[in-house]
């Protein structure tokens, strides 16, 4: 009797081959077989079934292809003579459609019946497409294929513009591709960054800036919402913001999904993917799988490494030699020529993981590695990724890294010499005359030379010889030369913005403009910051700087901001928050109050209060009902008070001489005036403004941070008044005689305050720090400098008076407000 | 196995270096958080210190800086750093094709 294929009984072998059918002629399909043969060549009569009409290849040499870099002849695996010296029959062109399980069969498109003793699926994975209007017009392709690649050269032949979504590994060498071949390309990704399964937002920076460099559009953040087509052919890609994109052809790349309806038509055990267990065996012990189409320990794979692992593992499986697959830890290479990008393992840090961060502006280069527990766990290169495989090797293997940790970012080179164990002697090693400050052009001897002659501190050298003063690259270099020269008499100098960067407040400013920075990402990269995203005291304070330095054009980045500026709203004790509406110079209405009074009560706000700078605030509202309540009051014509932020807050004013015996001046019209000419402004600290309408001083305008106090001849300015912690009566600035100067020298005031004072200092300590002198120098030694400084405060705020309640009110970034979702167990679900 | 975890959706509905807030009837509300390096954590939404909301603090590695006082909570863990003593509870996750899973009796079980 002719009996039937075995398991698990390795003496008993069937007397003629067993017949293995393989669907899939793909990369995995073909590596198992191979693997296969190496074990046992007489073992199967192997049967391949292809859905494409050609031998196997290598699919992730497409990019190349597309690139123009390699022809499809040089990324063949196996060849025709291949399936004929192993016996092999290709069938090539003629997908399987059914498997049948009890008569171990599958039946192919052309009708073909095969017999199979054992199957092994190796499906692959299909291109996701979003489901937008517009997905099946023509000129749509996915990138899977040698097919998808021709229709892609097709269209660029014809030039014009291409429209990539998705800007993963495959979309980003799609664009690369395209773009080489003449075509104008542009990536819409949903993600804030580019690759952000791979990369952190440092590299995805970068990344992003040479792809913009090298001419491709970039719109991350961009939300596909309709492919817009014309003559029954795509033209254009529109966004949910509005934007439209001009398109020949639109390339998505997504991401892809394991092809699983066979195995699921077929009653296999199939979740996201085809679930196999470390031996590649499905739930039916006859049939197995590998590759993008497989599930294995709650894990799917896209990337080809784990793919030879599994098919090693099947094949030990089928050969009775079980292995066993546990697993793989991916890298990544983008195939993108001239830029280098590498990443591997876990680089989100956590408890017990230290970053190592390494960057170098001038040659473009970002490198971090995480270590925990003396083990490399992590890598993430950009701009030199010589290092990537050592670093790889590293964190497969798990070594001790203790040894050799203070050199690791340096690369093998660095850490194999050993020479690094003592950072101050490869510094000491070096000549005089080696160049420290590459910026500047700083030898290493007059560095020396200058710290002999007294300059104990990094600021001091800093100042003196200018190294390190630039891009602070050689920060590290300077400051072995000050232990090895001074040794424990080492000053610190200047306190640093934070811990994260060897630079002050005063430096990160004046960098910012020299070297035109416009994003954090950007600062953190070519100040070499030490951390991969700073921390909660230099975001905020970059955001600000950023914002007051490039006004119109710097992009506010909402999770650098405190909680308040955030929620625009203040945040209470009990994390419910107070709301306070703007009243013009402390002025209200009955509409107004009745709409405040109707907030009160439909939100069950538990106090209303009158505050010290004579608005009304509403306490006790939850996050969730912050829009709403700013809609109400919107309707009633009030906008955000900006009693939560580092802005211009309230202007207090008495009643002047409209009403009060004693008054000189119109101290409430010129608190009105003044406080629609500043609010909106973001400052390094909150501001507070008042105008008293004689000497009386009943608005207290000399504990203000500008106080007008009016007298019969005119107006007394008054600055850095502070009624805080440590009360400072503010100093006169100077006398003005009409409403027209005192409302100049208030906008040149702020403006010169804005653009000097370290984020986080009122004005009271400005002064005290700078000297009163020193701010009237600034207003008016020069007599053009107040209009100078007016003109910049008013450029400003022509970008920063939009009510940001009436933006959240209308819907805008609705996620900081809403609930993800709710949880209800069960037995509060009555 | 998907029985044991909770699914409470794909993971764009937060934005790199946000928190979004989950209220268990019940219970503490929890705090799902997403790093810049696009890890998620999810936590009691409940500094250790005075309970400030940490969904509503600065996120950055994978430390969120309390609103109410800036204690530094490690995502990881919960545990204060620097000189603060404290811990909060972590709710053990996972990412899963593009969805966020908590482990149900992480979730539920404390509501009992």
């Amino acid at each position: 009797m002719n009996a039937p294929a075995s398991f698990g009984d390795p003496v008993k072998r069937a007397p003629v081959r067993e017949k293995l059918v393989v669907i899939g002629n793909g990369m995995a399909g073909c590596r198992a077989v191979e693997e296969i043969l190496a074990r046992d060549c007489n073992r199967f009569d192997v049967t391949i079934f292809g859905a494409e009409p050609r031998v196997n290849y290598n699919r992730i040499m497409l990019s190349p292809v597309l690139a123009g870099e390699k022809a499809f002849e040089d990324i063949i695996i196996n060849g025709d003579d291949w399936y004929a010296d192993n016996g092999i029959t290709l069938v090539s062109g003629d997908p399987v459609v059914s498997i049948d399980r009890d008569t171990r069969t599958v039946v192919a498109k052309s009708g073909r019946i095969e017999p199979y003793d054992r199957l092994l699926l190796a499906t692959g994975s299909d291109p996701f497409i979003i489901p937008v209007p517009g997905k099946d017009l023509a000129g749509v392709v996915t990138f899977r294929d040698l097919d998808d690649v021709d229709k892609m050269l097709a269209a660029a032949e014809k030039g014009g513009s291409a429209v990539v979504i998705g800007g993963g590994l495959l979309g980003l060498e799609a664009a690369h591709g395209l773009s080489l071949r003449g075509m104008d390309v542009s990536v819409v990704h949903l993600m804030p960054t580019l690759m952000e399964r791979q990369l952190d937002e440092a590299a995805g920076f970068l990344l992003k800036a040479e792809l913009e460099r090298r001419g491709q559009t970039i719109v991350t953040g961009g939300d596909t919402a309709e492919i817009v087509g014309k003559d029954d052919r795509v033209a254009a890609v529109r966004l949910k913001d509005g934007r439209e994109l001009a398109a020949d052809i639109v390339v998505m790349a997504v991401g892809i999904r394991p092809a699983t309806a066979l195995a699921k038509a077929a009653g296999l055990t199939v979740e996201r993917g085809i679930v196999v267990d470390d031996h590649m065996v499905t739930s039916d012990p006859a049939i197995l799988a590998v590759g993008e189409c497989v599930q294995h320990a709650g894990n799917c794979y896209g990337l080809v490494a784990p793919l030879w692992d599994m098919c090693r593992a099947l094949a030990d499986g089928v050969t009775e030699s079980p292995s066993g697959f546990t697993g793989s830890v991916t890298s990544t290479k983008l195939k993108v020529s001239g830029i280098d990008l590498f990443s591997a393992g876990d680089f989100s840090g956590g408890a017990g993981a230290e970053d190592i961060v390494m960057r170098d502006a001038a040659r473009g280069i970002y490198k971090r590695v995480v270590v925990r527990e003396n083990k490399l766990i992590g890598a993430v290169l950009y701009g030199d990724t010589a290092d990537g495989s050592w670093y790889f090797d590293l964190l497969k293997k798990g070594e001790d890294v203790s040894s050799i940790r203070e050199a690791l970012i340096f690369g093998q080179a660095f850490a194999a010499g050993g020479a690094l164990a003592d950072p101050n002697g490869a510094v000491a090693a070096l000549s005089d005359d080696a160049e420290i400050c590459g910026c500047n052009g700083v030898s290493k001897g007059r560095v020396v030379e200058t710290i002999k002659a007294g300059a104990c501190s990094l600021d001091a050298v800093r100042s003196t010889c200018k190294a390190s003063a630039s891009c602070g690259s050689c920060t590290g270099l300077v400051e072995n030369l000050l232990a090895l020269t001074l040794g424990d008499e080492v000053q610190s100098g200047p306190s640093t913005l934070c811990k994260c960067t060897s630079f002050s407040h005063d430096d990160v400013r004046r960098l910012i403009l020299e070297k035109s920075l416009k994003a954090i990402p950007q600062v953190l990269q070519e100040l070499h910051w030490k951390t991969p995203d700073g921390c909660a005291s230099c975001r905020p304070a970059l955001n600000y700087y950023l914002l007051c330095a490039w006004p119109g054009e710097y992009q506010d980045d909402q999770k650098s901001r405190f909680v308040n500026e955030r929620m625009h709203a203040n945040i209470q004790k009990d994390g419910t928050y107070s709301v306070v509406p703007r009243m013009w110079g402390g002025l209200t209405s009955p509409r107004e109050l009745r709409a405040i009074a109707d907030v009160v009560e439909k939100y069950n706000a538990p106090m209303v209060k009158v505050t010290g700078g004579q608005r009304l605030d509403i306490f006790g509202i939850r996050k969730e009902d912050l829009p709403a309540v700013w809609a109400d009051l919107n309707a009633a014509g009030m906008v955000s008070g900006h009693a939560y932020g580092k802005s211009l807050r309230t202007v207090k004013t008495c009643v002047g001489s409209e009403w009060c015996r004693f008054g000189t001046q119109d101290s409430t019209g010129l608190g009105v005036k003044l406080e629609r000419m500043t609010w909106g402004s973001w400052m390094p600290h909150k501001f507070k403004i008042a105008v008293s309408g004689c000497p009386r001083n009943c608005a207290e305008a000399t504990i203000k941070d500008f106080g007008v106090v009016c007298v019969d001849s005119g107006y007394e300015l008054h600055v850095g008044g502070n009624g805080g912690i440590k009360v400072r009566a503010t100093d006169l600035l100077c006398k003005v005689a009409s409403e027209a100067e005192a409302m100049d020298v208030c906008a040149a005031f702020i403006q010169l305050y804005r653009e000097q004072a370290h984020y986080l200092e009122r004005t009271a300590p400005w002064i005290e720090r700078v000297g009163l002198e020193h701010v009237k120098a600034g207003l008016f030694d020069d007599p053009e400098e107040v209009s100078r400084l007016v003109t910049r405060f008013r450029f400003s705020q022509q970008f920063m008076q939009d009510d940001p309640w009436a933006e959240r009110a209308a819907g805008k970034d609705a996620g900081l407000h809403q609930h993800l979702a709710e949880v209800r167990p069960l037995e509060f679900a009555q | 196995m998907i029985g044991d975890w909770l699914d409470i959706g794909p993971v764009d509905q937060i934005a790199p270096g946000n928190a979004r807030t989950l209220p268990v009837r019940g219970a503490d509300e929890i705090a799902v958080f997403r790093t810049l390096q696009n890890e998620f954590y999810a936590l009691v939404n409940k500094c250790p210190h005075k309970h400030g909301p940490l969904s509503q603090g600065i996120v950055h590695g994978n430390v969120v800086t309390c609103p109410l006082h800036s204690w530094n909570i490690s995502l990881k863990t919960g545990e204060a750093l620097g000189e603060d003593q404290g811990c909060v509870p972590t709710i053990p996750l996972r990412v899963d094709a593009g969805r966020i899973y908590l482990l149900r009796e992480a979730v539920v079980g404390r509501a009992a």
